[in-house]
């Protein structure tokens, strides 16, 4: 007697738990692992989950087993050539006596690293961890696309709410034309012979005749009334689809201090600053493109992987990147098509007759174009003439101009706050 | 006469799976298989992994090592390193064996003929399933478990029942009576016996640990009786019954962990049995259908290799070699006594006089019935099957600098052979021996764990790990020491660790 069950339709999320633990378990490994993979990839590669590798050693479950040594004596299959008493070294590496340990223990030789794959959202949050972000940034940041709802035409299949009243009964109408075509034309055509001979002199054949003709018509118009007035196939909904919401363009600008006082770490710091200001322009934009100019007394374009990893020495004249900055955007980036951030990260240097230059280049040329303009000043000494200059242009432009003094990871939050309350405020 | 194929095509049906089953199971009975009723599931490759992560059961408590088992096989499988198993079989009443979508038809008849009737009669017939497990019960106790281990996590946090699961999984292999035969766990009187054991286990301690000692007694003379006065091989039975320091509830987890073990024990004891009954099964049911007619030509070349594949031994310097094989091992023996009943040779008269031309199925179901890995190789690995493997042994001794052959498939070398292969098998031989030798009940409370060590071979260098966690459950010093068969100790273990200049 035997059951038989489909149990495809089951939940298949059984191990979701377990997995779970196991993240928090190794949370710390795991932060770290996506750490070392935020610096491999490239910020607009951010947004994706992907595989995760942490060591190995630190996931094993121990158990009491027997070591190496002591005497141990084997049975192994396909004998060739050994006879009894037949000595030889011991073969290196455990080759040919993989059967050796491997029994006793689950874990076998050779351990190597542990990778396994995350998703996106568990990326994220492994990467926000430690950004001090408030919850409901954190998810209006993780969560995917928002739609609009567009109507799309008609089908036939739908929802009782969505019916379309006046189309139903359009399509009832023609079908009903359609099924009683040959019943019409054949109505018709006695209806014309009935007439001539109603023309005629009467006669008892001709009345005979009228009366069989009036039977026929009644049946065909009593079949011709048989097909439904309305039927399921006639049915016709509103069709309803959602679509992304409609964004425009946006460009990002990464503006960044590589003089010789900016070392790695600080670079760590501004990518991550970087990152964050991609990420919520994804959200909001459906196009977006990043520019990155790096100065340190002369700006230049550059592609992503010379912007944070290659190393230049020298002054600093952060006006330089401004200017490059103004002209970009007067060429490539019309006000009218682009929605227009610019981020610029630094560690406060700057060469001391050069800040004011700055703040005029900002609030003639940059300012009355871009959307939003975020300075971070990334250091742990006392602030320079950059950042009162910036002060004051802030204090003229509060709306447009967010400046923070960053010391680690957990200050950037606030330079997106005003970002974020913007949108909210627009949103409602 | 024969009769018209089941099916032709690769695909199946509900209905195709219902008719194979239905012959598969009227031949089994034909040879007089019994077997609990079957409960096949069809289900997807996911839900195959999730069956992986929760070591095959249909359901368990949550832990992280489950999910690291997922994470790893969901990679793995991925990435195309590793196929699934095509069925999973539970020792349950009724026996539920889970069947993959992706399956094709004749893979589905195999998995059934080896699973549901294969495995199916060897979890009712044998021994130790018999006397070790409850196969109507362990579904309702692992309910039971998941439930009782949620709600303590609610009750003391995650954390706390993590740390307590972690220490207690790494003493599962110790959860279990080699010799004591276990009562059977039933649910229903599990439950009603929580609250009753919970208080009557806090009393006891108490009463163990309740020896404020007395002045005038003289020390050295009470000192001498140890407690527990036999060692005690069952080490979680010992900790759940005398921890001193621990809750009700943690005595409770340390029990299912213990109770689980014991669910598995025999599995692990019967793994080339178990498998190669189950081979030699779907081998003979499946081959009578053809025989009958019921299958066609096309069906037995994919089943047969398959079948092939299943029970391939690579040989010892093939890069593929790891380890015997035990679906081989288990087929081939299989084969070899049903071969030893019906075409005897004079060798095996010699050499097995008692079932040589016996009745093959009366012999067979007496071996399924009655034996364990061990014992089934000692009685009834023939002569025949050790040239045929091309067996041979070799020791290694870390004393010697050289490795030596000390038997092969010749006259001389079959009895050590049988032997060696044998012990190969004894659990008792393939983990260390590590009993609960004394307390130190009237001084500092630590724990001594003995380990007797068998041919010198020391302890692995995971042995302090697990002293952490036997310390978490213990509340108090624990120390292992390895002793030789001459009672010398070769080596200590503490923890906490201790100073080295304390130890000489």
């Amino acid at each position: 007697m035997s059951y038989i069950i489909d149990r495809r339709l089951n939940s298949k999320k059984k191990s979701a738990v377990n997995r779970q633990r196991f993240l928090r378990r190794y949370k710390k490994q795991i932060k770290h692992a996506v750490e070392e993979s935020i610096k491999k990839r490239s910020i607009q590669d951010m947004d994706r989950g992907g595989e995760i590798t942490i060591p190995r050693k630190g996931t094993s479950e121990p158990m009491l087993h027997h070591g190496q040594g002591g005497k141990q004596t084997r049975v192994y299959p396909g004998n060739k050539e050994f006879d009894t008493g037949d000595e030889f070294q011991r073969p290196q590496g455990g080759g040919g006596g993989g059967a050796g340990q491997g029994q006793a223990s689950n874990q076998g030789e050779g351990e190597d690293d542990f990778s396994f794959s995350i998703n996106q959202e568990e990326f994220l949050d492994f990467m926000f961890d430690g950004l001090e972000l408030p919850y409901l940034v954190k998810k209006q940041l993780m969560d995917t696309t928002q739609f609009e709802t567009h109507r799309a035409g008609f089908t036939q299949a739908g929802s009782p709410d969505k019916l379309n009243i006046v189309r139903s009964l359009r399509a009832a109408h023609a079908r009903r034309i359609a099924l009683s075509g040959s019943d019409r034309d054949e109505i018709r055509e006695l209806k014309k012979q009935l007439w001539a001979l109603e023309k005629e002199s009467i006669s008892d054949e001709n009345s005979q005749k009228i009366h069989a003709l009036q039977e026929q018509i009644k049946t065909l118009d009593i079949n011709k009334k048989r097909i439904p007035f309305i039927d399921d196939f006639d049915l016709r909904y509103n069709n309803i689809v959602k679509t992304p919401v409609p964004s425009s363009k946006a460009v990002m600008f990464c503006i960044m201090d590589v003089s010789g006082s900016m070392t790695q770490s600080i670079k760590e710091i501004a990518k991550r600053f970087f990152i964050l200001l991609y990420l919520f322009l994804t959200r909001n934009y459906k196009q977006i493109e990043v520019v990155f100019v790096r100065h340190h007394t002369h700006a230049k374009e550059v592609d992503e992987e010379e912007f944070f990893y290659s190393r230049e020495t020298g002054g600093t004249i952060v006006s330089s990147a401004l200017e490059l900055t103004a002209d970009i955007l007067q060429e490539r980036y019309p006000r009218s098509d682009w929605n227009i951030y610019v981020a610029q990260a630094s560690d406060g240097d700057n060469w001391d007759g050069d800040s004011q230059r700055c703040s005029k280049l900002l609030s003639e040329k940059i300012l009355p174009l871009v959307q939003y303009y975020a300075y971070v000043e990334i250091t742990n000494g006392p602030h320079q003439n950059l950042w009162n200059e910036y002060q004051e242009t802030h204090q003229q432009h509060p709306e447009q101009f967010a400046m923070q003094h960053i010391e680690d990871v957990a200050d950037i939050f606030p330079v997106f706050r005003r970002l974020f309350e913007r949108k909210t405020k627009g949103a409602a | 006469m024969k009769k018209p194929p089941i099916s032709t095509g690769a695909e199946w049906t509900f209905e195709l799976i219902e008719a194979y089953d239905r012959e598969i199971g009227r031949i089994a009975a034909d040879f007089g298989l019994d077997t609990y009723p079957n409960q096949i599931e069809v289900i997807t490759s996911e839900q195959m992994m999730d069956a992986y992560a929760s070591v095959g059961m249909p359901l368990n408590y949550h832990h992280w090592s489950y999910g690291k088992q997922f994470v790893e096989t969901e990679q793995r499988y991925k990435r195309g390193q590793m196929g699934l198993a095509y069925e999973i079989v539970i020792n349950s009443n009724p026996c539920i064996a889970y069947l993959m979508e992706e399956n094709t038809m004749t893979m589905q008849a195999l998995v059934i003929a080896h699973a549901c009737y294969g495995h199916n009669s060897f979890f009712k017939g044998n021994y130790l399933f018999q006397t070790w497990t409850d196969a109507s019960a362990i579904v309702d106790y692992l309910v039971f478990a998941k439930r009782y281990i949620a709600q303590c996590e609610e009750r003391h946090g995650i954390d706390e029942v993590e740390s307590l699961l972690d220490a207690s999984h790494a003493l599962m292999n110790y959860g279990v009576n080699r010799y004591l035969r276990p009562k059977p766990l039933t649910a229903e009187e599990e439950k009603e016996r929580v609250n009753a054991r919970e208080e009557y286990n806090q009393r006891h301690i108490n009463q163990l640990w309740n020896t404020i000692p007395k002045k005038d007694e003289d020390d050295t003379a009470t000192q001498q009786a140890r407690y527990p006065s036999e060692p005690e091989e069952n080490i979680l039975y010992f900790i759940e019954k005398n921890a001193p320091l621990l809750e009700p509830w943690q005595r409770e987890i340390v029990r299912i962990v213990r109770k689980i073990a014991q669910y598995f024990y025999p599995q692990k004891q019967t793994q080339v049995m178990n498998e190669g009954w189950a081979c030699f099964w779907h081998h003979t049911l499946l081959h009578q259908l053809y025989d009958e007619g019921l299958v066609n030509d096309g069906f037995m070349m994919e089943f047969l290799h398959s079948h092939s594949s299943v029970v391939y031994q690579p040989s010892f310097d093939n890069p593929h070699f790891s380890g015997i094989n035990p679906y081989t091992l288990g087929y081939n023996m299989m084969q070899d006594i049903r071969r030893i009943c019906e075409k005897p040779t004079p060798e095996d008269y010699e050499w097995f006089p008692d079932i040589a031309g016996s009745n093959w199925q009366e012999t067979l179901d007496h071996a399924m019935r009655n034996f364990k890995d061990e014992s089934f190789i000692q009685q009834f690995l023939s002569p025949h099957l050790i040239r045929e493997l091309k067996l041979f042994s070799i020791v290694d001794d870390s004393e010697q600098p050289v490795l030596k052959v000390s038997a092969i498939h010749n006259e001389t070398g079959y009895r050590k052979i049988r032997e060696e292969l044998a012990a190969q098998y004894n659990l008792g031989n393939r983990e260390p021996n590590i009993q609960i030798y004394d307390v130190d009940v009237r001084g500092n409370r630590s724990l001594t764990l003995r380990h007797f060590m068998h041919n010198k071979q020391p302890l692995g260098e995971d042995t302090e790990e697990v002293l952490k966690h036997i310390h978490t459950l213990w509340g108090f010093d624990v120390h292992l020491e390895s002793v030789t068969p001459e009672k010398a100790t070769a080596a200590s273990f503490h923890c906490p660790p201790k100073e080295k200049l304390e130890l000489y």
